[in-house]
């Protein structure tokens, strides 16, 4: 496996409604940053991915295609992939593993959703009606991580408190609530018992690029006193929908996805070698419930994380100084954002919301009932273990 | 462990009865493919290190149809796992490229649909340019239509030529009374146009030594490469496929001659148009298959030219490839070449 890293980043600023973009206007927005933040050019780029949810979201069949003319594809290899929530994140890996397999040297990662050119709800059900929503989905695992934890019911309100302070100081974030506090979430109306409103995700139109090179690619922008974020492993791991003995609140195909990263990145003690954290968290709750499955806490504890302040941007473990999926959620692009955030944080280059002294990152997306997930582990250097 | 770039093999594949309707759902149908392609070769979904699979939501009426199909590929303890919104040739290349890794053996990759379920002509016209195309409504008939256009007004194909692709393909018909029905779309007749298929192929691969160890003669991926034109047919040559072009030389196709090729021709022009393109001599054995002209399973089309490839290399054949399209008038296309070794 041939090393690479991520040397340029891009997003676009995150709105419910962009209707001053198409959306073709709306990846080349995030194009453009990140081959600006890469100080390169589209004729740099051999080869593109495309990353997004459903079709049915903007009802544009493979808008890949489409989009080839945007994306600065016409002539390239241009590819499209679909993983459900962690296609964001599979986006990131999949670019990874074309410069990693020795084939292709400098690959440009694109995700994006454009939310408000249809009704996302409506699409989840497949325009059929009968949808649960993503929320009504998720509510029984929340509810059933509490029941076995026994964490208060103030964790949840926590989580997004913090979320959206964190939010506050990214510039491309979408929620922006000057006066978030634990009195307005706890006040805020009950969506799917245990999730209120504020405990929720937006529903976005945005976009995220990052640009992947290979050794020498990472080599060249490091010389050029632009730190790039080595990618020390991707991980991706499935498991079906439904059946006896499976457990979506501490989920098999997350454990071992985050255990392979780990071993690739080097990573024997992750709650100690690993600085900051992106996890996907569309809903409060989840982000206890993936510190326990990502390791990052035993089993039964995530929730005294959050209470003791440590996953706080000024705590021992960051969790979403970005502001997180609960504070921008454009969801085909949300997965990659995560990707994003984390190079950026050992890049140095996250701005207000930097984590101190972050070297190496972790991100994480995942998909459909807790059965899609995708990770990467980034740091400042590619052997920052020694 | 370090590959060399020409040593990760398809081993074999298999492919479901392809019919005009099924009652089999997509999952149906690919747990019984996967089964049939990993069976003769003595492994079981538990050898499987990587999966990648190929289907659209619109082609299955409903978003994140793809998630039901993991009941089909055994992921359970879970799998290394992809999916794209492609043909199943690009889960190929996506598979291909993750072997490259080096830390992994076995792949599946599968491509599967199910088009009985809708008309295309209602579902086709969302795939274009949302603003300006789409609106239109014009089917992919109609897009044909006007590339088979521009492709007798180059002299590469007449109507004649179209009606022989299409009796070698289905093996029926006689060019004189095919010429005489009346059109469908000008210049297009109901011969020139493809059937609509329900089925799902499924294909595995291996790394080098794991691939020998397997099979006698793997049909070893020598090169591979896809690309795409810009989208909008009235801005590119209808009578060339530029991208078919590139991938065809990245892939390697000028370093030896191919005598088998297998090319996801949907319309009797597009394979005339690209056997042009490809520069594929009368030599050349191409849709022996009978192509995606006799049956054609939407978004495992392409990945049933891999396979009818591979068969070629597996029964002594020395060199052949394999093309996939996607999009309005061949907008993105693949090309892999498998060889052989004595």
């Amino acid at each position: 496996m041939k090393p690479c890293a991520v040397v340029g980043v891009g997003q676009t600023h995150h709105r419910s409604r962009r209707r001053d973009v198409s959306m073709g206007g709306l990846v080349r927005e995030a194009v453009f940053r990140a081959l600006d933040d890469a100080e390169l050019t589209m004729a740099d780029i051999d080869a593109i991915v495309l990353g997004k949810a459903p079709d049915l979201f903007e009802g544009v069949m493979k808008p890949e295609l489409y989009l080839s003319d945007a994306l600065g594809a016409v002539g390239k290899p241009m590819f499209r992939v679909h993983t459900a929530g962690s296609v964001g994140g599979t986006t990131g890996i999949v670019a990874a593993s074309h410069v990693q397999s020795g084939k292709h040297r400098t690959v440009l990662a694109v995700a994006f959703e454009k939310q408000s050119e249809g009704n996302a709800q409506f699409a989840l059900g497949s325009g059929k009606g009968a949808s649960l929503g993503a929320g009504g989905s998720f509510a029984p695992f929340l509810r059933a991580y509490i029941h076995r934890s026994g964490a208060p019911e103030h964790i949840g309100w926590k989580v997004a408190v913090k979320d959206r302070q964190n939010a506050l100081k990214n510039p491309y974030a979408h929620l922006k609530i000057d006066d978030i506090s634990l009195e307005s979430v706890r006040n805020s109306p009950m969506m799917w018992d245990p999730i209120r409103y504020l405990e929720s995700c937006p529903s976005s139109d945005g976009a995220c690029a990052v640009v992947i090179a290979d050794e020498d690619g990472a080599n060249a922008a490091a010389a050029a006193g632009r730190t790039p974020a080595w990618i020390l492993g991707t991980s991706s791991r499935s498991e079906p929908l439904s059946f006896a003995g499976r457990d979506p609140v501490r989920p098999q195909a997350c454990l071992q996805c985050a255990e392979d990263v780990y071993t690739q990145a080097g990573i024997t003690d992750p709650r100690r070698q690993i600085d900051m954290a992106e996890l996907y968290v569309p809903f409060s709750w989840l982000e206890p419930i993936w510190l326990e499955a990502h390791h990052l806490a035993d089993e039964g504890e995530g929730w005294r994380l959050v209470d003791d302040d440590t996953t706080q941007l000024t705590g021992a473990l960051p969790i979403n100084a970005s502001g997180g999926v609960l504070s921008t959620n454009p969801i085909g692009a949300s997965g990659l954002l995560r990707f994003a955030e984390a190079a950026n944080q050992v890049r140095g280059r996250a701005g207000e919301h930097q984590v101190d002294g972050a070297g190496v990152a972790l991100a994480m997306a995942y998909g459909a009932q807790n059965q899609y997930f995708s990770m990467w582990v980034v740091a400042n250097s590619l052997h920052p273990f020694g | 462990m370090t590959l060399t770039s020409d040593d990760i093999a398809v081993i074999g594949w298999a492919q479901t009865e392809m019919v005009r309707r099924t009652e089999l759902t997509e999952a149906q149908m690919l747990v019984r493919v996967i089964t049939d392609a990993l069976e003769p070769l003595g492994l079981t979904r538990a050898d499987v290190d990587f999966t990648c699979l190929g289907s659209c939501d619109y082609i299955a009426g409903q978003a994140f149809s793809f998630v039901y199909n993991l009941d089909a590929i055994g992921a359970w303890p879970p799998k290394r796992d992809s999916h794209v919104e492609m043909d199943g040739a690009w889960a190929l290349y996506e598979a291909w490229l993750r072997l490259h890794e080096g830390d992994i053996e076995i792949a599946v990759v599968t491509g599967s649909g199910r088009s009985s379920t809708a008309d295309p002509a209602l579902i086709y016209p969302m795939e274009m340019d949302p603003y300006v195309l789409a609106p239109l409504g014009a089917d992919p008939l109609t897009f044909a239509a006007l590339q088979a256009r521009a492709v007798i007004g180059a002299g590469i194909a007449d109507e004649r030529s179209m009606a022989e692709v299409a009796i070698r393909a289905r093996g029926t018909g006689t060019v004189d009374v095919m010429l005489a029905e009346d059109y469908v779309r000008e210049p297009l007749r109901r011969h020139d146009i493809p059937p609509i298929t329900d089925g799902a192929v499924a294909m595995v691969l291996a790394t080098g030594d794991r691939a020998r160890r397997l099979v006698d003669r793997p049909a070893y991926i020598t090169g591979f490469d896809h690309r795409t034109d810009c989208h909008n047919p009235a801005l590119r040559p209808l009578d060339d496929s530029p991208s078919t072009r590139t991938a065809a030389r990245e892939a390697g196709l000028g370093d030896a001659p191919v005598e088998f090729a297998e090319l996801q021709a949907a319309f009797t022009h597009e394979e005339l148009l690209l056997r042009h393109v490809l520069e594929l001599g009368d030599e050349v054995a191409v849709n022996s298959s009978g192509g995606a002209l006799r049956s054609n399973p939407i978004m495992a089309t392409g990945l049933a030219r891999v396979g009818y490839a591979a068969d070629h290399i597996f029964g002594g054949g020395t060199r052949a490839l394999a093309h996939s399209t996607s999009g309005p008038c061949l907008q993105q296309n693949l090309v892999c070449i498998l060889g052989g070794r004595s």
